[in-house]
Order: structure tokens, then sequence, then C-alpha cells
């Protein structure tokens, strides 16, 4: 009994702490994770909170690792990550808080490759990707245009974009030492638009006032620009799902704010915000898990 | 360091008996207990600053200590790996997120002192010509001006002048050096120099102004012109302090995270060359240190950087304090 009570104002305490609140607790939900879904998750809560009123969603960014640490020590009741969590952690999340983690993925989103404007590069190939973000190509020459040296950026390692594009198109090997790492997608965005020399990536969302390139598998297959359509039938080849992460299944607001997410509401606003929704077909598979 | 103030002794202040106190004995032991309990307040504020130190230090310390004591960690990150070269390719890697992780925090070590090179290299000449010319040049309304701004230079949150270099400097700072990085250990170390400047500035005006007036009077009536007035008298004089000051201004330099972060490019590169994009062991910290697994060989590493840090300033510290004690009584003795 004295133990439960104690528990309870721990809860309490610590819901009060990161909402800052202590009467609402019952009511807040936070969310804490992918600087790439920050935008997408405040959106998320502000439609939500305007339409139930009385509920208190908090949004913040600091990585997807960061959202996910945050999981694990029970500082934060919705963790948003734009790679899928890998089994070390989910052990902890059960480990620490006792439950299964509950993955559930809730839009869709591709990593576009940007290039400064002026650039006349058009597309590229995901090997060349490699070759650049490994070290192996430095010039601009060797992709056939003539710019001399290129600048290449990409983002800090606690971000879920490094750890996707690391394993997707850099197959794990490391990027190069002299690869920039900024923090957070529209600082790399942003670099790249006062740098002529410059090649980037970051979410397609974050794209405005720089081009992105087309991407092809190999030298065989045809060049795909990063459009909603050719992220939604996969023909993109670098596109991934964002995920939210609770640990044991969702319940109360949480359950009402994750249903309403993945509601026709909540997902119009992905195609808002500049993301795509889950395709159709896989919906009632991602409710189930 | 405030002890540099070489002003003779004056003749004590306002004459006569002090204000008539209360003398009953009451209400003079009930004084007494207030003062006792004033004076055991600020006696803890002032110890609070050492105590506050000495638990980051320990707390620091045994957070880093894994790297020596548990094999799990030392598997993954020893001094050796953390110091010495590892593979033929990238023989000093910071690769901490990766199939098999390297942690080479040398070029990380570069990086932090270049920017801060260029950061003193900047900011020293800039902030000493600034404090000589409002101790010595300006008149007082000018100085009365000039100081409160330069100071207001460092109330300036250092994520804010990151952004500024980020957005806007770099690409200036590109141009007028012609080099290829517009994110460089140039660029960084200018936007730190702004914020190094204030400090630099305002110990080095108060140690320039603490230089008794009759110096001047001296050295003017020599027949000696204000400038070497200034230049040989009162900054010899005032040596102490403006040392002292630069020695602030250096640890400012090297702890600052969030400009560098932002300016330099982040990139662990194993060169000397300023024109390249700089990875410093703070930035590193602060950009790692949020992701990191708790317990995790990463996790100690990043501790690690931080006792080193904390240690290398430290020293620094001490030597720049015996030194400038050893210059304060040299000058002292030639008076």
């Amino acid at each position: 009994m004295k133990a439960k009570a104690i528990r309870a104002a721990t809860i309490l305490l610590n819901a009060g702490f990161i909402a800052g609140t202590t009467c609402a607790a019952g009511r807040t939900v936070t969310i804490k994770g992918s600087d790439t879904m920050v935008i997408l998750g405040q959106r998320w809560a502000e439609e939500y909170m305007k339409t139930h009123p009385g509920a208190i969603i908090q949004v913040t960014g600091g990585g997807s690792g960061t959202g996910i640490a945050s999981l694990i020590n029970g500082s934060t009741d919705i963790a948003e990550a734009s790679r899928p969590m890998k089994p070390e952690e989910k052990a902890s999340v059960k480990a620490k808080r006792g439950k299964d983690v509950e993955e559930i993925p809730v839009a869709q989103d591709g990593v576009a490759l940007y290039v400064h404007q002026s650039n006349p590069l058009k597309s590229i190939t995901l090997t060349r990707t490699k070759a650049v973000y490994t070290g192996k190509t430095t010039q601009w020459e060797e992709l056939g245009v003539p710019l001399g040296q290129i600048i290449v950026y990409g983002r800090e390692n606690n971000s879920g974009t490094y750890a996707y594009f690391k394993e997707h198109v850099l197959e794990n090997q490391d990027f190069a030492p002299e690869v920039l790492s900024l923090p957070g997608t529209a600082a790399v965005i942003n670099a790249i638009s006062k740098d002529k020399n410059a090649i980037g990536y970051g979410g397609i969302a974050y794209g405005k006032g720089i081009r992105a390139l087309s991407v092809s598998k190999d030298e065989k297959s045809p060049a795909v620009a990063p459009t909603q359509a050719n992220v939604l039938d996969g023909s993109y080849p670098v596109s991934r799902a964002l995920y939210f992460y609770t640990a044991g299944k969702p319940e109360g607001e949480k359950k009402l704010f994750i249903d309403w997410v993945l509601g026709p509401e909540g997902q119009k606003i992905c195609d808002q915000v500049g993301y795509y929704p889950l395709k159709q077909a896989k919906k009632p598979a991602n409710k189930k898990a | 360091m405030k002890n540099t103030e070489v002003v003779p002794v004056e003749t004590s202040g306002p004459e006569g008996p002090p204000r008539a106190l209360p003398v009953s004995g009451r209400g003079r032991s009930r004084r007494r207990i207030v003062e006792r309990v004033i004076e055991g307040c600020i006696r803890g504020s002032a110890y609070s600053a050492i105590i506050g130190l000495f638990l980051i230090f320990v707390f620091i310390g045994k957070e880093s200590l894994p790297i020596f004591t548990s094999a799990q960690v030392r598997q993954e990150a020893n001094i050796s790996k953390l110091f010495l070269p590892q593979e033929q390719l990238h023989p000093y890697s910071w690769q901490p997120v990766s199939e098999i992780p390297k942690y080479s925090i040398l070029p990380l070590f570069m990086g932090t002192l270049k920017v801060t090179f260029v950061a003193i290299l900047f900011a020293i000449p800039l902030a000493l010509g600034a404090a000589l010319f409002t101790s010595e040049f300006s008149p007082d309304w000018l100085r009365e001006f000039i100081k409160p701004v330069i100071e207001l230079l460092a109330g300036i949150p250092s994520v804010v002048l990151g952004f500024f270099a980020l957005m806007v400097m770099a690409s200036h700072v590109q141009e007028l050096f012609g080099i290829v990085y517009r994110l460089n250990a140039i660029n960084a170390g200018i936007a730190l120099g702004l914020a190094v400047i204030p400090i630099v500035y305002t110990v080095a005006d108060d140690a320039l102004t603490a230089v008794p007036k009759s110096y001047r009077e001296a050295s003017i009536a020599m027949g000696a012109s204000s400038w070497q007035t200034a230049w040989r008298v009162v900054f010899p004089a005032a040596l102490p302090g403006v040392l002292a000051a630069c020695v602030l201004g250096f640890g400012r330099a090297i702890g600052e995270t969030m400009i560098v972060l932002m300016a330099s490019g982040n990139a662990p590169i194993m060169s000397w060359a300023l024109a390249k994009p700089v990875r410093s062991l703070p930035a590193t910290i602060a950009a790692e240190l949020g992701e990191v697994v708790v317990g995790s060989a990463h996790y100690h590493v990043l501790f690690f950087i931080g006792i080193s840090l904390f240690i290398f300033t430290f020293v620094l510290n001490m030597f720049a304090h015996w030194f400038v004690t050893r210059l304060q009584k040299r000058v002292l003795g030639m008076t």
C-alpha cells in the first residue's frame, strides 16, 4: 500500500517535472525524440489539443536516440524515432520499465540528397553517393560536374537520419572524417543553400530553397525523384518509416492520441507537413503491431 | 586575480567615531547571534562553489574511470586506443557509432587547440587594444559608452553567436580567405573570439585603470608622451592583471561548446590546417552525450574527454596563477 502510494507519487512527480504541471498529469502526454519528426509531432499535438480540450501533448526533439534513451529511463511517454529501435534498446526498456516496447509506424519519410541550387547535377546513384560519403570520391569532376572539391555535409551521430543513411546508403561503412556534421537537418539545408560545392542529406520535409537530386539504385535503374508518389509506391530508393515507441500497450490519453494520429485527421497532417501518410494497405498490420 | 590592484593605502574614510550603537547587553548578544548567522551564510556561499567543483570532479572522474578499470569497456576503448594510431587507412579516427567503434581523441584535441588558437589570436589583440584605449586615451563619456557595450557582447547567448557564424559570417570568412570549406577552424575561431573579447576586455580594463594615477603623472612629468606613458609605464605595471585576463579568455575559449558546434563543421580531421573543418572536444560531448547509451564505452569515453578538459584548464589556471603572482612580485619589487 505504502509502496504503491510512493510509486504513484513518483510517477506523478515525474510527470509533473517533465510537464511543468502536476495537476493535469493524467491527461498530459510527453513526446520526445527525432528531430526529423519534431515539426510533425508538434502539428499533431496542436491539432489534437484543439479538438480534445484538456489534453496536453508536449513535443520536444533531441534526436531519435535521445527520445529512446528517455523512454528507457521513463522520462517520456512516447519516443519518436526515425529509425527502428535496436534490439538492445528494446531489451533496456524491458529491463528498466518492465514492459515490452510497442512499435507504431506513424508516417513515411524519404531521405533526400541535396545540392546547391546552381549545381547542374540532376541525379546520382546510391553507389556514387556511398563513394562520396566514404571519401572515395572527393571531386565533383568524378560526377561529371566542373565544380572542384565536394563539400560533404551530414548529420551528427545522434540522429536517426545519420543511422539510417549509414545503414542503407553506406551499407554500414564509416563516414569519411571529412564529412561535416551539423546539428539538425535545418542546419544542413542552410549550409548547403550557401555553399555551391555542397552535397548533403536530410528529410524530404525540410527540402526548401535548395535542390533535391533524383536517386537511382545503380547505373542501370532509372533515377527517381523524391516525390510523394515515388516514396509511397516504394520506387524511391531511400525512404523509411517514422515510428512512435511506447513502453507497454498505450492506454488512456496516449492511446487516444495515437489512434487519432493513425486516423484520417492525423494522417492528413503528415501530408501537410511534407511527410507521407502510411500506405493504406499497410494500415491494419500497423495497428496490430 | 583581483589582487593585481596596486593602489597605495589611502587614508581611511570618514573620520570621527562610528554611529552610536545600542549598548544594552541583550541587544548586543542578539546582534552577535545575527552576525554569526550572517557570517555563517556568507562563509557557506564561499565554500559552496568549492564543494560544487569537488562534487562535479568526483562525478566526472567516476564516470570516466571504467576506461581504466572495466575489462568490458577497455576492450572497446582504452588509453592506447584513444591516443595511439590504430589502423593503416585512418590511424586516428573518431567514429563512435560504427560496427567497430573508433575512439581516437587526438583529432578532437587538435581541433580544440586549432579553434582556441584562432580565437585567442583574434580576440586578445582586439580586447587589449580596446582596454588600453578606454583606460588611457578615451574621454570619460566615451569610456562610459564603450565599456558597457563591449560587456553587452558577453550577454549574447553563445547559441545565437554560433547561429550568426553559421548563417552569415561563414560566407564572408570563406570569401575573405578564399577557403574551400565554408565551415572551418577560422570561422569558428573568430566567432569564438567574439565571446572571448568581453571577458579579456573587462578584466584587462580593470587592471589598467587600477594602476595608480601617480605613475602616469610621474611619467608625463618626465616628458613622456601619453602613448609612451600608456605602453611603457601603465601597461607593464598592469601586466599581471592583463595576463590574468588572457588566461580567463583562454579558459573560456577552450571550453565553449555551442559556437564551435554550429560554426566549425564538426569533422574529426587529423590536420593542422586552419582552413579545414574541425571537431572540438566540448562540441563532441554536446553532440553525442544526449544520445549515448548509459554505461557503454562511448559514454565513458565522453566523460573521459570531460575530465581531460577539466584537468587541462585546471593545470593551465594553476600555472597562470603561479606565473602571475611571480610577475606581480617583480612588478611590485621594482616600484
